[in-house]
């Protein structure tokens, strides 16, 4: 009943939002998301302490066998935790300045919240493609509403994208439903269940690939994501950033390998490659930029590049590095828009070559990002470093010179976050950098509890890793014995 | 029966308007003779009646078919009293004749002999000419009433033709026989069968404008008055649409194997020249006008699929896409009345001038390019699930193609009315009637994306 209550929380609230009024719709929706956290909280509780598996099962549409089921188990819940732990700090950056029409603001957020929940804990596949998408119309209209310059053109290309790789994902459901035996189920556990020739497989594969890789963003497939990330708003950047694109990782580790165990098999050398030219070709790009939202958001598109590659080379530890780092990936990504839009909100400008020696003139604001910024890294002791040495174990065992190449995005995440925080932080004062000279209650205050989690992640990452375990191995367990069949038959 | 009887009453007593001088109450009296005859006509569910020597059953295909266009043309003809009525001298001639075009359509989705079929044809055809030239001094109505009459009478004559053919080779105009004769003949090839099959097709192609059959269609569209025109689009299509679904899978399914190639194809080439021609439409009417032969494309998948499941399905697509597509047309003719222009310019900062307007422009729009959780998805759904369970994937794939290209242009009034600040201070106003019901299909459009079992489980 719990999963139930996440989901109904942020819709109750979105209506209640709806009929209020400036700052006051923000404080609610952030009531909203504390609440949120509260109960995912209480579900990790039961389920790591009392093993207790969650879920709410309700017919939907019977004559389909559609039912509307919801569950939560520690693949989900990993996700889950990040959705609740991002939305109040979303909401919180957003709150620091006046945004028009706020009231459909915050309620298109907590629509958005309850969209990504819904994904997250969906057990049927038509509940999840509906989620996916209902998550897809909220980021749309926030980019566009309040988007910056070029924004309807930027929003649409990204709407397009996505929705046409779904939309193969919708026809491999529709596949794989009316493959089920007797009256046809969309439960997802039906389809693990399913024997599919390798010619099947490997079409079901591509359906869900390319829906997937639309939105992770796999490299070819990422073209909208720097633009989008530049010409969003902050919220629509960390929504983004965040949380919206791990539906796609959450989705490849929940379809793809369980579904087309011997497909992926096949092919996962050729969709490895293609994460390993994005690590190098974002990581490459992102030393040359100048504007800091788009170089997070290249550097974005080189770390969940490397997540994919955990998740493709197929063992436990690359999966839980996958599932570690997606959180910690949140984490960062959200605390780096949120101390960029601080620099915006007083500044007015986010270009680089605009900054310098901040160092000089805000201790404070050079310590947290250089936490945030080691975060984002890997430095050991935070929480990068054990997601990134998980996922590089997992493709070292898989093959030895993808881990290689994979692991330059150490090498070159650091350069370009260095000569960032060199650029910014260091040398003569410009006359935008004075403008950063204090921070205020809030700002520190969310500071603090970002910087906290980086390093409580860091120093003790089993708090994460205990929780997915037993769900990973689960899973892999299925996929064995998936491939054990095949080999008898 | 009772519903034809009900329907053609009205027609007349609305005919008598102008002579006996209470013109101005034929609106009501319309509404009152459609919601009679949509009372009658849920009377025959479950009864499977057949009517007049078998030439009509009211089944409950026909009458889910019915009840959709009576509610259709009941919501228009309420918007049509607002839109012409203050100053339209014939109010009381074109009430009757749209209602009597609603008779044709309930003929054409309840008969069991292929006269009926013609009969209902032709009805709902002659008053659609008329209603296409309705603006008798504007020069492109007229245009669109002389082009759909040409080749409307036209393809009358492939589809007549197509019957006689398929006379000589069954002889029998009763769909039953026909089936009979069909099933036990499926073995071997009856070419004169083939023939009259093959021109049916081009007939009914024509008639819910399918490419290549597609060309009056953008001219009517944007020709005709808007609210004509909503009226072709929804009543018009699902009419013959009912009509199509019902002669091939009552009669012709055996044979499915020597049409469905047809089908297949018509469907693609429907699908692409639609959408893709939509894409480069200034005037939103005619991007409406090619997106309803889109449309048909996507609907046409329902004849290629299982029997137990397509006619549910086109059955919903019908509802969903009437829904919205009515919606779309009327707000581009409000819009249009009060900016002076069907561009989507007009549509310009929307958001801040008329709030519910632009939301129920985003709702219609967003559930006519078949977004979750509008109605327009749960049909598309429906649709390619039935596509694929008749072994069609690669047909499905083209669809999806061709879903992907139609959001370019829904979205530009979505867009054009959030995303952008108006110019002018042009205000744009409803009544209340108007509004609600606009709101109540708005309203209609999301019940039925989240609860698709309302109409899937009849």
């Amino acid at each position: 009943m719990h999963t139930l209550l996440l989901l109904i929380i942020p819709i109750v609230f979105m209506v209640i939002v709806l009929f209020l009024k400036g700052k006051t719709a923000g404080y609610v929706a952030l009531t909203s998301s504390i609440l949120s956290v509260v109960v995912s909280i209480i579900v990790a509780i039961h389920l790591h302490f009392n093993g207790y598996f969650d879920e709410f099962n309700h017919i939907w549409i019977s004559s389909f066998g559609i039912n509307f089921h919801v569950g939560i188990d520690g693949i989900s819940l990993i996700l889950v935790l990040l959705t609740t732990f991002l939305t109040p700090f979303i909401i919180l950056t957003s709150l620091q300045k006046e945004t028009e029409n706020s009231s459909v603001f915050y309620a298109i957020i907590l629509l958005m919240q309850a969209g990504m929940l819904g994904a997250f804990t969906a057990m049927d596949s038509f509940l999840f493609y509906v989620s996916y998408e209902v998550a897809l119309i909220p980021i749309y209209f926030i980019c566009g509403l309040w988007g910056g310059e070029n924004r309807i053109a930027v929003t649409l290309k990204f709407f397009i994208y996505t929705l046409a790789g779904s939309l193969f994902m919708l026809v491999s459901i529709i596949y794989l439903y009316l493959q089920t035996p007797g009256n046809h189920s969309f439960e997802i556990t039906e389809f693990y269940k399913l024997n599919l020739s390798s010619t099947q497989q490997t079409w079901i594969f591509c359906g869900f690939f390319l829906a997937f890789a639309v939105k992770i963003p796999i490299f070819p497939f990422h073209s909208w994501q720097p633009s989008t990330y530049t010409t969003a708003p902050t919220a629509g950047t960390m929504l983004l950033a965040g949380i919206m694109l791990k539906m796609g990782l959450y989705g490849l580790i929940r379809f793809v390998l369980p579904i087309a165990p011997e497909a992926v098999a096949h092919w996962n050398t050729l969709a490895i490659i293609l994460c390993v030219c994005g690590i190098i070709y974002g990581s490459v790009i992102a030393i040359r930029q100048n504007d800091l939202k788009t170089l997070i958001a290249f550097s974005s598109l080189a770390h969940v590049g490397l997540i994919a590659v955990g998740i493709f080379s197929m063992n436990i530890q690359g999966i839980q590095g996958a599932m570690i780092q997606m959180f910690n990936h949140g984490v960062n990504a959200v605390a780096l828009f949120f101390l960029i839009d601080l620099f915006e909100r007083r500044s007015g400008t986010r270009l680089m070559d605009k900054f310098s020696g901040i160092a000089s003139v805000n201790k404070k604001v050079a310590v947290v990002f250089a936490i945030v910024m080691l975060g984002s890294v890997g430095l050991p002791l935070t929480n990068g470093f054990v997601g990134e040495f998980l996922l590089l174990m997992g493709v070292y065992q898989w093959n030895m010179y993808a881990a290689l190449f994979a692991g330059l995005t150490i090498i070159l995440g650091a350069v370009y976050m260095l000569r960032l925080y060199k650029n910014v932080f260091f040398g003569e004062i410009s006359e935008t950098s004075k403008s950063i000279s204090s921070m205020t209650m809030m700002e520190t205050i969310m500071s603090y509890k970002l910087i906290a989690l980086i390093i409580v992640l860091g120093i003790f990452p089993n708090l994460l890793l205990n929780l997915s375990a037993p769900a990973v191995t689960k899973l892999l367990n299925l996929i064995a014995n998936h491939s054990n069949m095949t080999a008898t038959l | 029966m009772n519903v034809v009887i009900a329907l053609t009453i009205t027609g007349i007593l609305n005919l008598f308007g102008s002579i006996f001088n209470y013109r101005k109450i034929t609106p009501l009296l319309s509404i009152i003779g459609l919601a009679a005859a949509i009372v009658f006509n849920s009377l025959e569910w479950n009864t499977n009646q057949p009517f007049f020597h078998h030439m009509m059953v009211m089944d409950n295909y026909a009458v889910a078919f019915g009840a959709i266009c009576m509610v259709l043309a009941a919501v228009l003809i309420i918007f049509y009293n607002r839109f012409m009525g203050d100053n339209d001298h014939h109010l009381a001639e074109v009430l009757s004749i749209i209602v009597f075009s609603v008779a044709g359509a309930i003929v054409m989705v309840s008969f069991t002999n292929l006269l009926m079929l013609f009969l209902g044809v032709e009805i709902l055809s002659i008053s659609f000419y008329i209603l296409a030239g309705l603006k008798k001094k504007d020069l492109s109505s007229n245009e669109a009433a002389m082009k759909y009459f040409l080749m409307g009478s036209f393809s009358t004559g492939f589809l007549l033709f197509g019957i006689a053919l398929i006379y000589g080779a069954t002889a029998s105009f009763d769909l039953s026989a026909i089936a009979e004769f069909v099933k036990l003949n499926s073995a071997n090839t009856n070419y004169l069968l083939l023939c009259g099959v093959l021109l049916i097709l081009v007939g009914l192609l024509f008639k819910v404008a399918a490419a290549p059959f597609h060309f009056w269609t953008p001219d009517v569209y944007q020709g005709a008055p808007t609210i004509i025109t909503a009226f072709f689009a929804t009543v018009g299509k699902i009419a013959s649409f009912g009509a199509f679904y019902r002669l091939f899978r009552l009669c012709f399914a055996p044979i499915s194997s020597e049409w469905s190639g047809v089908i297949m194809v018509v469907a693609i080439i429907t699908m692409f020249i639609g959408n893709i021609t939509a894409l480069q439409q200034k005037s939103l009417k005619r991007m409406l006008a090619y997106s309803s032969i889109a449309h048909a494309g996507y609907m046409l998948l329902a004849l290629l699929s299982p029997a137990y499941m397509g006619a549910s399905a086109i059955l919903f697509y019908s509802v969903a896409y009437g829904i919205s597509s009515m919606a779309a047309f009327i707000i581009i003719h409000i819009i249009q009345t009060q900016t002076g222009t069907d561009e989507a310019i007009g549509f310009t900062g929307l958001a801040q001038k008329n709030k519910v307007l632009a939301f129920i422009t985003a709702i219609s729009m967003l559930s006519l390019s078949g977004i979750p959780i509008t109605a327009g998805f749960f049909g598309k759904f429906y649709l390619f699930s039935s596509a694929i369970e008749g072994g069609y994937v690669l047909l499905v794939c083209l669809a999806v193609v061709n879903s992907f290209i139609s959001i370019y242009y829904y979205f530009k009034p979505v867009i054009e009315s959030y995303f952008k600040n108006s110019h002018t201070d042009n205000i744009i106003q409803l009544n209340n009637t108007e509004t609600v019901l606009l709101i109540l299909l708005s309203i209609a459009t999301i019940v039925l994306g989240i609860l698709p079992g309302l109409v899937t489980s009849i």
